[in-house]
């Protein structure tokens, strides 16, 4: 089931004593739509042969599809194409410019690998462009090319979903709002039909693939309604461009030996054809709906997938789950608050590794002064040590000096005494 | 008001352009479109924000009581504030299936200090922070515009103080500074207090004070046939005189909401008494939605334009070429890295330049220290080598001394002999002269 934004919760309301106006809002939002006109993007994929331009044709009640401007499998292509068509249709004073997008050549080939890859480009295309013009800083009407539905054309086997089918229904359910539809119905038998509808339901659920469901309402005439077109989906549908006469009345249908298969009202037990049930649904009750959920489902996906991988760069996607709330901008805020805050961090943590350097080469100076003080102390005592016993020394070689010389001095005394005293007894002693 | 016509011309064309009208055989139905759209509307409810501005007692309170029959909630303010302060409420209102979620807010103080110069500043910045509200939620990643409460102010009821001269400077400023923001209405307010001939003059000086002084008010819009009509007659009644009251006066049979007087009443729902009804016409029942698309598309694009502008976002690189959303966003990415990174760089070379300094710095002080040590070992090395050369001498004298002594111990010891043997002959001459005294 495609998640649909949730609407406002209508509390108590305040009751007025009187008339005031605002009543009127919807007259003037009416006619304020009016003067823009509606723009619409629908998207047709199938084979070839299996009757889609006849189908727009009939839907628009136009020839969009014409001689001139030839239908998808009347444009033989190689690959895979994928083409629009413009074009602007009035009703009621109301302007509607119509786009019609086709892939001629989707499903055609031998090898059909990757034919839904134009398809997803080109869906992707448009919201890019979408996305640039929102994003732009002088933004002017932003014109909505964005694909809105896309009819996906079941061939009408009877069996079951092809393998291309559900492949192709499961990569574009989350991108676009998809509606399969069984084409060339006459070909099935009511029976036939109610079991191929069956089986593929069935399988739509077994491979989980989303397509368009149509919202609840309060209303319950229109919840019945709602219910009844569910259980006819997905949609059986005839397309004709022809008109046939049938009993007097003026019918689009196919005429064949055994009768004309009408594509239009048949009055059934009050039941209506699938196909005025799909031309009802598309444009008559739910053309603004498939609009708005491609706008806020479907672009939103795009939109917050893309932003997310601009803001996280390759960043591991699980991490930043609880970031997709913010925008890139606040992001990127935050992450320079992050950053002044790893920048203090850092810076304290240098100034510690620094201090603790200083102290340490510091500490490593007074040691080393230290150690040249106490060497410097050693060598003075040392020196004085020294100097002592110089001293000590020369005292001692002073005193044994003079001692000697004192000595000498006495004997030289003596000396002297003794000679003149020899002298004298000389002078004595010789007489003897 | 020409600009819009043209606004209108232009999106029809382009969304015509490049498509080809094809004619249409039958009734295909998405003439319901518009039917569609109004649904949707009213299922997801309305949405409406009106900011009254002016002077305290002009019965701004009054006249939204009035004008949207109901009893809002507040007292009467008083005259003393230190400053403009901005209250707002929202309420949920209902007339038959539509659903309107209102939000009024007024000015509280305004005009009552007497330095104003200030005034419009905190109206400004509560326009510019709902503006910024919107922006942000429209930034985000995954947002959700869809049921987003719009606080955005749709439209600015100025009120104009009934002194039948002209308007005030605090008025001229304040509507200056709000025209680009804000969908400026202009009404007198009070306006039982002047005639009806004072009147006519004193719209008349309002309005060409407002163009001189090249203040843009809100016209009412031509460009759709529906309505062109009654906005252009509406247009030439600006400003609106009106009254407001709450209170019943039985007129006839019928209550009234009426002002009385002793000289009369003043009905308020009598287009000959003032321009009420006018107002509300105009207000809610015509341009609602226009006030409303006229803020989104114009005043906040511009505030968008500005504030995207500002933080260095640009539509076109310098050849010109449009950028992408992705291009932007990743320009600016790496514009912020790259700052971020300079600033790490600036601080890790700051702290390099300041490790080497703190190097320096000590490398000198331990050079000191060498030198220092240095000369104290030279001086240490001068005084061994006087101490060495001190012990040299004494050395020599030692020495000098141990050879004289040893010379004069040679030469006692010379002598000595030479006496004993004098004495040894002394004392054989006297032995063989015993008659020789020797003493």
């Amino acid at each position: 089931m495609i998640e649909r934004p949730d609407s406002a919760v209508s509390s108590v309301a305040r009751n007025l004593e009187g008339y005031v106006g605002f009543a009127n809002l919807p007259n003037q939002v009416y006619r304020k739509s009016v003067k823009r006109g509606f723009e619409f993007t629908l998207m047709v994929v199938g084979e070839s042969g299996l009757g889609k331009s006849t189908l727009i044709n009939s839907l628009f009640l136009t020839d969009l599809y014409s001689k001139d401007y030839p239908g998808p499998s009347q444009r033989i292509k190689k690959t895979v194409q994928v083409e629009q068509s413009k074009v602007l249709i009035k009703e009621g004073g109301v302007q509607l410019t119509l786009t019609i997008v086709d892939t001629p050549g989707f499903g055609d080939a031998v090898d059909n690998s990757n034919c839904w890859q134009p398809v997803i480009n080109y869906i992707d295309s448009k919201f890019e462009d979408f996305l640039n013009a929102e994003s732009r800083v002088n933004r002017r009407q932003m014109p909505d090319n964005r694909v809105h539905c896309c009819l996906y054309f079941i061939a009408p086997s009877g069996h079951g979903l092809k393998p291309l089918d559900i492949e192709f229904m499961k990569r574009l359910h989350d991108k676009v709002n998809v509606i399969p539809l069984i084409a060339k119905a006459d070909t099935l038998t009511p029976e036939e039909c109610q079991l191929f509808k069956k089986q593929i339901m069935k399988e739509i659920q077994e491979h989980k693939i989303k397509i368009y469901e149509f919202p609840d309402t309060e209303d319950d005439e229109d919840s019945k309604l709602i219910r009844k077109i569910k259980e006819k989906m997905p949609l059986a549908v005839v397309g004709s461009n022809v008109v046939i006469e049938v009993n007097g009345r003026k019918v689009r249908g196919r005429q064949y030996p055994w009768g004309v298969a009408e594509e239009g009202i048949i009055v059934e037990n009050g039941e209506h054809c699938d196909f005025t049930v799909l031309r009802n649904m598309l444009i008559r009750t739910h053309m603004q709906d498939l609009k708005d959920v491609t706008n806020n489902v479907h672009y939103e996906n795009y939109r917050s997938k893309k932003l997310a991988a601009v803001t996280c760069n390759g960043v591991d996607a699980t991490k930043n789950k609880g970031q997709l709330t913010k925008s890139p901008l606040a992001q990127m805020e935050e992450e320079r608050r992050e950053h002044v805050m790893k920048m203090k961090k850092m810076e304290t943590e240098m100034e510690q590794v620094f201090e603790m350097k200083v102290k340490e080469k510091k500490q490593k100076l007074k040691d080393s002064e230290a150690e040249l003080e106490r060497r410097h102390e050693q060598m003075k005592k040392n020196l004085e040590a020294q100097y002592k016993e110089l001293e000590e020394k020369r005292r001692q070689f002073e005193e044994e000096r003079n001692n000697w010389e004192s000595q000498q001095r006495i004997l030289e005394q003596q000396k002297l005494d003794s000679s003149k005293t020899m002298e004298k007894n000389k002078k004595k002693g010789k007489i003897f | 008001m020409q600009e819009r016509t043209m606004a209108a011309t232009e999106i029809a064309r382009q969304a015509g352009e490049g498509a080809r009208g094809v004619p249409l055989s039958g009734h295909v139905g998405f003439d319901s479109m518009p039917d569609q759209l109004v649904n949707k509307s009213v299922n997801h409810g309305f949405c409406f924000n009106i900011l009254c501005v002016g002077e305290t007692g002009l019965g701004k309170s009054t006249l939204m009581d009035t004008l949207f029959n109901t009893k809002f909630e507040g007292e009467p303010t008083q005259h003393n504030q230190p400053g403009v302060q901005l209250k707002s409420n929202t309420y949920e209102l209902q007339e038959s299936n539509v659903r309107l979620k209102l939000t009024v807010v007024n000015t509280v103080g305004f005009g009552d200090q007497i330095n104003k110069e200030d005034s419009y500043k905190s109206i400004v910045e509560f326009i510019d922070t709902q503006f910024e509200a919107y922006l942000q939620e429209e930034l985000k990643i995954k947002r959700t515009l869809h049921s987003y409460h719009d606080t955005r102010i749709h439209a600015c009821l100025y009120f104009i103080a009934p002194t039948g001269h002209s308007l005030k400077s605090l008025d001229l400023v304040t509507m200056k500074k709000l025209d680009s923001k804000v969908n400026i209405i202009p009404i007198i307010a009070k306006s039982d207090a002047i005639s009806k001939s004072e009147l006519a003059k004193f719209k008349i000086k309002i309005t060409s004070e407002l163009v001189s002084n090249g203040v843009q008010i809100y016209q009412f819009p031509t460009d759709d046939e529906t309505v062109a009509e009654i906005n252009s007659t509406m247009n030439g009644h600006l400003p609106f005189a009106v009254v407001g009251s709450t209170e019943e006066v039985k007129i006839g049979n019928k209550m009234v909401r009426a002002r009385q007087y002793p000289w009369g009443t003043v009905q308020v729902e009598n287009e000959n008494h003032c321009d009420f009804v006018k107002l509300r016409e105009m207000l809610i029942r015509v341009n609602m939605e226009d006030l409303r698309e006229q803020t989104h598309t114009r005043h906040y694009e511009l505030y968008r334009r500005c504030k995207l502008e500002e933080m260095g976002f640009k539509d076109t690189d310098p050849d010109s070429k449009p950028f992408s959303l992705q291009e932007t966003y990743e320009a600016k990415r790496n514009e912020f890295m790259g700052e971020l990174q300079k600033k790490e760089e600036e601080m890790r070379q700051m702290f390099v330049q300041r490790v080497k300094e703190k190097e320096a710095e000590l490398k000198e002080a331990e050079k000191e220290l060498h030198e220092k040590f240095d000369r104290l070992k030279k001086l240490h090395q001068d005084e061994k080598k006087k101490l060495e050369d001190k012990k040299k001498a004494l050395d020599d004298e030692l020495n000098g001394f141990k050879q004289k002594k040893t010379a004069a111990e040679l030469l006692q010891a010379q002598n000595q002999q030479a006496g004993s043997s004098a004495t040894l002959k002394k004392d054989k001459e006297r032995k063989n002269n015993p008659w020789l005294c020797t003493e």
